[in-house]
């Protein structure tokens, strides 16, 4: 299957290689540089890519390339839901998935792909059974095992590659018993110029972090889970139970993960919470455009926006922009083009609004499209959807577990088109 | 310590310089470390590395400075670099033996943190990509270190360069050899996956044993490394295939999740082609698949897909039907419609319109369960899981059910850039076969500005594929925004895409193509290039309304620049020329002037625009053409100097000039298909979606093609696991060549020895072969009848000699039933029998009578006949065995001496279990042999009777008609998965009791009842029995049902005793201890008990233990111990027995079964059954 992982660095340093079946040269990696640099933005580098005598397929995460190379037919899809399975190990091994990071441990990293795969085949992807193989480094560990001569390798088989519960390792310990859920949804969305939505629809997560003792059996369950359009779920999740009753019975993996996705029913409409006021143009004659931006709330069910934030990509003929922001500040990038105006929260009586000036490079003609406005905000103690848990029982154990619920929405892709 | 870490990365030389620099500076701490301690010698290497080390480094330039300063923290990484890479390039000769001697010599030291030490450094330059090798003598050695992070750095290493060195590799197995032994099965399976890591030839035949006794490992992980395993021996020696195929087929039985997936990878990678192989594991890879791991689960998945595409029938096969007579984009729409139902109402739907066709289709009960079995992992969190089911429905299931995947993909969409773009691929595909299903989800495919362009532009193909006469108004108004886009690529993709809706939508061809024409004042030059092209294209079809816009384009020549643009622009106008008859010959005027300057496409449309005026207008154009085709006489490409030569010859007439000429207005002004815009995605379902293959439209390496449909589907009883393999008649065959070599007596001596129990089992199972015919008469398959015809024939060709000796057999069995007293006798008695059978069946007992009734029984008759005679013949001709039979007779009389009559229909239950252990083994041998079932039903030789009845309905209850039941013990042959359930309806009333059947069956979830044929008339006093087949689930909940006549319905129930649920196995002695071993802990239930005093003989115990339960006994070396093996009827779960016998009655009862529940129940039966 997977054949060898090359990561390549956002400059094209490849600064890591690892094979499982015979050692395939780093030159193949020469087919990508070039279709990296033909492509110029990293996001556009197509993920699958034909050589000779090889297949590559690669994914960008944290500006990083992860390039495997396979020599038959795989699913792509495999090879990439593994890659990006990788990089989520990094991440929670190291904290972040980065080149210094990465280049930090490379002796651990090497031991979990060496783990990860067999002879190219997924071996064991589950982080917790991970984490019982080679423990994560922390500052604390490394000093004891220099002094003892200590190793970050685990002797045992993890328990849960054997049991039928592989996702959680056996034996775990808490003082305190807490489980906390929360419900994070995103609203993606595109308004059109007038401020009609064109398309919105409300993406869910639920992100579990369970530390509880022994083996227990948790049923989460909704006042209204009809909302529940389409939803996928951890492996843990028995499938039967939310068929039959629309309920979530699991046994949880140990520490962090994400129990659910969701996607609600596009019956339902969306409230949107903000509406945008926008009028930006540029002028036929002389080399400048106007903008001015006001943003309101709409539909926020009692609560306040927060962590509103509005990005702008101007076209690339743009050269500055001379603007005044009556709440919050604004940043230009001058490579990228773009504006970043960081409101924070939306007062209700006095509107923030951004205005002033662009100048464009002189000779250069109108640009054909106004850009675009991404909005990303927050709004905390709420789901827009309406969801609702209603409780939380726990089987199988005798203790009483601290349970917490949290609900967020955010933007998700949120686009106003000008 | 963080900086211990940091030092990992950097060069030796470097790091070597921050130690020698950090012991100066804080040279207590160093005491400490172990690493840095200046014990046993190790200063002197420090110091003796140092003068060389600094000439490196001066020489090196900025590296040394940056290794002194690493110390300091996270700055120093940088230019440690800078530093490696001098050492990679031209210092590399001073300093890598250096960095290796130092290594080495950590290496060597007995302190396991310095050896740590030295492997990850050597690990880190093997992540780099930097040669390690030389190191393998001093890195071997440590093969065999204490310390596990040690050991497992050094596989690292091993698996690195073994390749690259044989030789020293070879010093490691041993190592592995033993490691292979070890008790913990992390340490046998980590040797494994080592051993057969390492690519080394000469060990292949060490894989190979270590393979396959890892394959019979107990610890289901080390099996499943075994599974990884095969394909590396495989890429490594090809001539191994014929012994890893054993060995995966043997791993395919394997139960465990665990082993499930891996084993599968290992089948798709050595032999994809033995689809064979799968039968016997479909269903139990079926059911298993939701609790395999992830990864598993999508190699499985693909590989039923190419499985069921061999084996079932195409479940569309009459929509396609109709598809190809035209009618096939309405049947698109009618599936979103059904997407709300349920699954079961769609089933319904499906059936219904396929049985109004002629043909009627009907989906193979397999093919549904794949089908229901995979549909929840749509839900899988994986991706690839998800593509997977979904490539799987989209091949395999029934258009009105395909819609469900829909959804799921649209998830996809939110995933990462990288799977966005897969998925959309696929679903680009399967927007063009199947539109319906995509079309609620339009939305969710409109494009952001955010989107990477290349996300962007399948985006618009989807939409462009799923666009339709009723939203194409909202697609077009959503391309008018992305024409507005700053990404220029994808605007020409938009433009291409609007062209593609006007040619698929004839209603909004004229507003697609002002809007076309709109964009012809684009500012943009690419936008306008391709917009002229796009117009062109659809000019094509309809040129006679549009002269205007041609007209219009004709001005766009002074402005377009981009050549592609102005030849379309330039064909367009020769094409109509008599459209536009006064611009033509003004634009070919203007390019005249222009034609050296042009690129050459665009030349060679002048050329091409002058040929046709020149055709059409002469008078105007002669003297521009002769210009222009003198220009391009002298132009620098040849192509346009052949055209315009060739061209001149055509058109110009002279004297010459040949007799195409004439033709030359055909020629070029022909009429020309309008093209047909169509979508590059189109026909790429030929490759199996979700595939690398698919995805690059090309076939890659190692890509198994999906299958076509068959014509008509495989016999599907191949996956039936439950009936043994020699009801294939080839091992039928095999099977009798076997007993035919042995002397017939030793098996009718041996009545407990080995082969026997193997027979019992296979007996039960022929038994129903032979029984299906006659007793569940409508249920019988075709198949099965001819089977046995054609063998019975096969029979009657055979040699005398094998005919005689079967007919001793058969006597034997006869004989060791009736147990005659005398030879005499026995001899008589065994006429009158055959005389008996011959005459009428019907006496024998109930059984049989059915069998009379049924409509075989012709056939029979004539079969029963030959019989007869053959048997005569036995009696004259083989006088010399006889002494021995009679031997063996009076050893059975003996022990069974209390009851022995012969036919009378009820002899005393305790006994009969042995008489029927026994003559089944001989019915088997004989099945063997001959397959005449009239004279051998299993039902003269085991009577029904011997086995417990249980009353269904009581002769007051049932308003005189009574039934009883009784469990047959044979099994079932319509379905293996359920316990044949014989029932016998007395009709003592005074009237006819009519349309006998059963209704309203009420049972537990998972469990199936399959109904016995109805009886249509009963008469009064008569009785007749039948047979239904219930799968209890191995439960023993009860079956619910209504018995119902023409006048009345009794509401009745079935509940089996535990022992019925199981049926007997063969198992040889080793093999029961090794499935015992498997079985300890909580699968075992060990109870003492004193055995009832008339039951202290080993053979009432087995007996009794018999009558228990449906087991069948194994061959055992201890006459203290008797044991017994059979498998639960729907999962296969062995059940093992053990009766160990003490002095003075004790015993010990001892039962391994891996469903705690049976074995439970189990233990307390045969308690019972021992004790009283």
């Amino acid at each position: 299957m997977i054949n060898s992982l090359f990561l390549i660095s956002h400059s094209g340093d490849i600064f890591l290689e690892k094979h499982w079946k015979s050692v395939i040269s780093r030159s193949v990696c020469d087919y990508f540089l070039e279709a990296k640099e033909k492509a110029g933005d990293p996001e556009n580098v197509a993920p699958v890519l034909q050589t000779p005598h090889h297949y590559l397929i690669s994914i960008y995460r944290g500006k990083l390339f992860f390039l495997s190379v396979t020599q038959t037919e795989v699913p792509p899809l495999f090879v990439i839901e593994f890659l990006h399975r990788v990089a989520d190990t990094f991440q929670d091994y190291f904290g972040d998935c980065s080149e210094v990071l990465i280049k930090e441990n490379t002796v651990t990293v090497y031991e979990l792909l060496e783990e990860m795969l067999d002879n190219g085949f997924p071996l064991a992807t589950e982080s917790n059974v991970l984490k019982e193989m080679i423990r994560p480094p922390t500052i604390l560990r490394s000093v004891v095992n220099t002094l003892t001569g200590g190793s970050n390798v685990g002797g045992t088989l993890p328990t849960g590659q054997l049991s039928n519960v592989p996702w959680r390792r056996a034996g775990v310990k808490y003082t305190n018993n807490e489980a906390y859920f929360d419900v994070i949804e995103e609203i993606d969305a595109i308004l059109d110029k007038s401020g009609t939505t064109v398309f919105a629809e409300i993406q869910g997560v639920i992100e579990a972090c369970v530390k509880l003792t022994g083996m227990p059996d948790l049923t989460l369950s909704f006042m209204n889970p009809r909302l529940l359009d389409d939803v996928s779920f951890h492996p843990c999740v028995r499938f039967k139970r939310w068929e039959s009753e629309h309920v979530l019975s699991f046994i949880p993996p140990d520490g962090n993960f994400r129990l659910m996705s969701y996607h609600v029913s596009s019956q339902n409409l969306v409230a949107i919470p903000v509406y945008v006021k926008q009028n930006i143009s540029f002028l036929e004659t002389g080399s400048c455009g106007r903008l001015d931006i006001t943003i309101g709330p709409k539909q926020t069910m009692g609560k306040t926006v927060e962590s509103l934030m509005v990005t702008i990509p101007m076209p690339k003929s743009v050269l500055s922009v001379n603007l005044t922001a009556t709440q919050g500040t604004y940043t230009f990038d001058l490579t990228t083009k773009v504006v970043l105006w960081d409101v924070g929260k939306l007062n209700p009586q006095k509107l923030p609004n951004l205005r002033g000036s662009i100048s464009i490079q002189t000779g250069a003609p109108k640009p054909e499209e106004n850009p675009s406005i991404n909005i990303d905000m927050k709004l905390q103690q709420l789901a827009i959807s309406g969801l609702k848990v209603s409780r939380l029982d726990m089987y199988g154990e005798k203790y009483k577990p601290f349970k917490g619920v949290k609900y967020v929405t955010k933007a998700g892709k949120f686009q106003v088109r000008t | 310590m963080t900086t211990m870490q940091r030092l990992l990365q950097l060069p030796v030389n470097a790091v070597n310089i921050v130690k020698t620099v950090q012991s100066q500076v804080q040279g207590q701490e160093e005491d400490k470390s172990p690493v840095l301690s200046p014990d046993s010698g190790q200063q002197t290497w420090y110091s003796a590395l140092q003068p060389d080390e600094l000439r490196h480094l001066r020489s090196g330039g900025t590296g040394g400075g940056g290794g002194g300063g690493g110390g300091g923290g996270g700055g120093g990484d940088q230019e440690e670099r800078g530093s490696q890479e001098d050492g990679g390039g031209g210092g590399s000769f001073q300093s890598q033996p250096l960095r290796h001697d130092d290594l080495k010599e950590m290496l060597d030291s007995n302190k396991d943190s310095l050896k740590l030490e030295a492997m990850k450094r050597i690990v880190a330059m093997i992540a780099r990509g930097k040669n390690a090798s030389d190191l393998f003598p001093a890195v071997v050695k440590n093969v065999a270190c204490k310390n596990i992070e040690v050991k497992k750095l050094v596989y690292v290493y091993l698996v690195r360069y073994a390749e690259e060195q044989q030789d020293l590799a070879l010093l490691s197995i041993s190592t592995f050899q033993r490691g292979l032994k070890d008790p913990n099965q992390l340490i046998r399976a980590s040797a494994l996956r080592v051993l057969s890591s390492i690519r080394v030839t000469i060990i292949v035949p060490i894989m190979m044993l270590a393979i396959k006794e890892a394959a019979s490992d107990m610890s289901p992980y080390v099996r499943k490394t075994a599974a990884h395993a095969i394909p590396k021996l495989y890429s490594l020696d090809p001539e191994q295939k014929d012994q890893l195929i054993e060995v995966i087929e043997k791993l395919l039985a394997d139960k465990t999740t665990l082993v499930a997936g891996s084993v599968v990878m290992a089948f798709e990678e050595v032999c994809p082609e033995r689809i064979d192989l799968i039968h016997k594991n479909y269903r139990k890879l079926c059911n298993l698949l939701i609790d395999v791991e992830e990864w598993g689960q999508v190699v499985i998945i693909n590989m039923l897909t190419r499985y069921a595409r061999t084996q079932f029938l195409n479940p569309n096969i009459n929509e396609s039907l109709l598809e190809e007579g035209g009618g096939g984009e309405k049947t698109f729409y009618g599936s979103d419609e059904d997407e709300d139902e349920d699954e079961e109402e769609k089933e319904k739907k499906a059936e219904a319109a396929a049985m109004a066709k002629r043909k009627p289709y009907v989906m193979d009960p397999d093919h549904r369960l794949l089908l229901r079995n995979t549909k929840p992992l749509l839900q899988s969190r994986n991706a690839a899981v998800v593509m997977a089911v979904a490539q799987l429905y989209f091949h395999l299931a029934p258009k009105a059910e395909v819609g469900v995947i829909a959804k799921a993909l649209v998830r996809l969409l939110r995933s990462h850039s990288e799977v966005q773009y897969v998925v959309l691929q696929n679903v680009a595909t399967m927007t063009i076969k199947r539109r319906g299903m995509f079309e609620p989800y339009l939305k969710s495919f409109y494009i952001r500005s955010t989107d990477p362009t290349q996300i962007k532009i399948l985006k618009l193909e989807v939409l462009t594929n799923l666009a339709n006469e009723t939203n194409i108004s909202t697609i077009l108004r959503e391309f008018q925004t992305y024409i507005k886009s700053m990404d220029k690529d994808f605007v020409a993709a938009t433009i291409q895409a609007i062209g593609r809706c006007a040619t698929n939508i004839g209603e909004v061809r004229d507003t697609c193509l002002n809007g076309l024409v709109q964009l012809l004042s684009n500012r943009d030059e690419l936008v306008v290039a391709e917009s002229v092209v796009v117009i062109k294209k659809l000019l094509q079809m309809q040129p006679e309304k549009h002269s205007d816009i041609i007209k219009h384009m004709a001005k766009l020549t002074d402005n377009i620049q981009v050549p592609m643009a102005r030849a379309s622009i330039l064909w367009l106008i020769g094409e109509y020329c008599e459209h536009v008859p006064k611009i033509a010959p003004d634009v070919l005027r203007k390019m005249a002037k222009s034609f050296t300057n042009e690129e050459d496409i665009v030349k060679l449309q002048i050329l091409n625009l002058a040929a046709k005026l020149y055709l059409t207008n002469s008078k105007q154009t002669k003297l521009l053409t002769q210009y222009v085709l003198n220009l391009a006489k002298y132009d620098q490409n040849y192509d346009i100097r052949d055209r315009a030569r060739f061209i001149r010859q055509l058109i110009v007439p002279t004297e010459k000039s040949g007799a195409l000429s004439k033709y030359a207005k055909k020629l070029f002004l022909a009429l020309k298909p309008a093209p047909v815009l169509e979508s590059p995605f189109k026909d790429r379902d030929h490759f199996q979606l979700g595939s690398l293959s698919h995805l690059l439209n090309a076939k890659a390496g190692g890509y198994q093609e999906l299958p076509d449909w068959p014509e008509s589907a495989p016999d599907p009883s191949v996956r039936n696991v439950e009936v043994p393999e020699w009801t294939k008649c080839s091992s039928r065959e095999k099977r009798k060549e076997k007993k035919v070599e042995k002397p017939f007596y030793s098996d009718s001596e041996g009545e407990s020895g080995p082969t026997e129990s193997a027979d019992s089992e296979s007996d039960s199972a022929s038994g129903s072969e032979s029984g299906s015919g006659s007793e569940g008469s409508g249920s019988a398959s075709e198949s099965e009848e001819s089977g046995e015809v054609s063998v019975s024939e096969e029979e009657e060709g055979e040699e005398e000699e094998k005919k005689t000796k079967k007919r001793e057999l058969k006597k034997a069995v006869q004989e060791s039933e009736s147990e005659q007293s005398s030879e005499e006798e026995d001899r008589k008695h065994e006429r009158k029998m055959k005389q008996r059978k011959s005459d009428s069946e019907s006496e024998s007992d109930e059984e049989e009578e059915s069998e009379s009734e049924s409509s075989q029984s012709e056939s029979d008759d004539s079969e029963s006949e030959a019989e007869v005679r053959k048997k005569k013949k036995a009696a004259e001709s083989k006088p010399p065995s006889k002494p021995v039979k009679k031997e063996t007779k009076k050893e059975k009389k003996e022990m069974s001496l209390l009851d022995l009559d012969d036919f009378e229909p009820a002899p005393s239950p305790q006994v009969t279990p042995v008489n029927n252990l026994l003559s089944n083994s001989l019915v088997t041998d004989l099945e063997g042999l001959s397959l005449s079932e009239a004279v051998l039903s299993p039902a003269t030789i085991a009577p029904s009777s011997a086995l417990k009845s249980y009353e269904l309905l009581h002769r007051i209850t049932g308003e005189g008609l009574s039934v009883e039941y009784c469990f047959s013990r044979q099994p079932f042959s319509p379905d293996a998965n359920m316990v044949a359930v014989q029932m016998q309806f007395t009709n003592s009333s005074t009237s006819d009791t009519k349309n006998l059947h059963m209704e309203d069956v009420k049972l537990q979830s998972g469990m199936r009842v399959k109904d016995f044929p109805e009886i249509e008339s009963l008469p009064a006093g008569e009785t007749a029995t039948a047979v239904m087949g219930i799968d209890f689930c191995d439960s023993t909940q009860a079956a619910n049902f209504q018995l119902c006549t023409h006048t009345r319905k009794f509401f009745v129930s079935i509940q089996p005793p535990v022992g019925e649920l199981m049926r007997p196995v063969f198992l040889t002695e080793n093999e029961f201890k090794k499935e015992q071993g498997q079985l300890m802990g909580m699968n075992e239930i060990t109870e003492k008990l004193t055995l009832d005093a008339k039951c202290r003989n080993e053979h009432t115990i087995v007996q009794r233990v018999t009558t228990a339960a449906n087991l069948s006994r194994v061959p055992c070396g201890s006459d203290r111990e008797c044991r017994f093996a059979g498998r639960t009827v729907t999962s296969g779960s062995l059940v093992l027995v053990t009766v160990a016998t003490r002095e003075e009655g004790a015993a010990q009862l001892t039962i391994n079964c891996e469903k705690m529940v049976i074995g439970t129940m189990l233990v307390k039966d045969i308690l019972l059954a021992l004790t009283q």
